[in-house]
């Protein structure tokens, strides 16, 4: 039971805070593809991946050099950053006090802007698109595999969570390559909403553990603490929304 | 070059937004920390007391986000 538990949790984290950076590089790669051709934007895409390859295979083997209490502390902490900062954003988007993020139009902007740079510089235009596309997947990229390690290590579950992100990238560009434009029907607020609420539980319970504390019923404390955090997100959305002076409401 | 600071400062930014919510956070696990550490937190506590104090810290965050322009 304790495992199944914390396996879920990790698996189910990894793969929806992997769906919405999958989805986020996947816009700029296409937007580059669409302006420049695949090559470019492929080429960019893996070279993005075979650094952040490189990244993981050098990394990996420190993090088991790392005393168990003062890793689950350190990636505890990292998480609780991390965790309450898409929590905090996806309860403002949902209060309406910041606009959602909107996958077509930042399609619509990555592809202008490659389009006007690639005007001014078009013996680079090819390098500059599969730049552009390199950018984007290292950057989600360092995301998805900070995400991966944080939920996986502290109960020895990087394969698992290594294999719910990697269902998410297999999805993503299974719907992408047939779709064929930006994701922008994927449900990204509320998906960074349980990211939040899971990356949040995920902080609490590895930094009170490296703290020396002890969970009532071990991982299964895991889902009660999403259950609070997710609770006192939907309360706070209320509260903002009442909170919220008419005239920034009507805005967003 | 360039890419290189772009990339460092996409990755702080993965993790601070909100400044005041970050040192808010580090406060709260360095006094949780320190509290567990001269034994006032029992172990059984320390969880529970992390959890109330970063629940604060969000709300009142929220909150004070959602007044700023009253």
């Amino acid at each position: 039971m304790t495992n199944w538990t914390a396996a879920t949790s990790a698996v189910s984290a990894a793969f929806l805070a992997s769906l919405v950076e999958v989805v986020e590089a996947f816009t700029i790669v296409l937007a580059a593809s669409v302006v420049r051709g695949w090559r470019p934007a492929l080429a960019g895409a893996a070279a993005a991946l075979a650094v952040l390859a490189a990244l993981v295979l050098s990394l990996g083997p420190l993090i088991g050099r790392i005393p168990l209490d003062g890793l689950r502390v350190g990636i505890g902490f990292l998480l609780l950053l991390f965790g309450l900062r898409w929590l905090r954003k996806a309860i403002l988007r949902a209060a309406g006090l910041i606009p959602l993020h909107d996958e077509e139009s930042a399609f619509a902007e990555e592809a202008e802007e490659l389009r006007g740079l690639a005007r001014f510089q078009p013996s680079r235009a090819d390098f500059i698109a599969g730049l552009a596309a390199f950018k984007a997947v290292l950057l989600e990229g360092v995301e998805v595999v900070f995400i991966v390690i944080a939920v996986g290590t502290g109960r020895g579950l990087l394969v698992p969570a290594s294999l719910g992100a990697l269902a998410a990238c297999v999805l993503v560009l299974a719907v992408g390559a047939v779709v064929h434009r930006p994701l922008s029907r994927a449900p990204e607020n509320t998906l960074k909403f349980l990211v939040g609420v899971m990356l949040s539980a995920f902080g609490v319970f590895w930094t009170a553990e490296g703290l020396g504390g002890q969970w009532p019923g071990a991982d299964v404390a895991l889902p009660s603490l999403a259950a609070v955090f997710g609770l006192v997100a939907l309360g706070l959305v209320q509260a903002a929304r009442a909170c919220a002076p008419v005239a920034e409401l009507a805005r967003t | 070059m360039k890419l290189l600071t772009a990339v460092l400062q996409e990755i702080l930014g993965l993790f601070v937004d909100d400044g005041r919510l970050a040192i808010g956070v580090l406060a709260i696990v360095a006094a949780v920390a320190g509290l567990a550490a001269m034994a006032i937190l029992p172990p059984a506590l320390i969880g529970f007391a992390l959890l109330a104090a970063l629940v604060a810290l969000l709300a009142e965050n929220i909150i004070r986000r959602a007044r700023a322009r009253r």
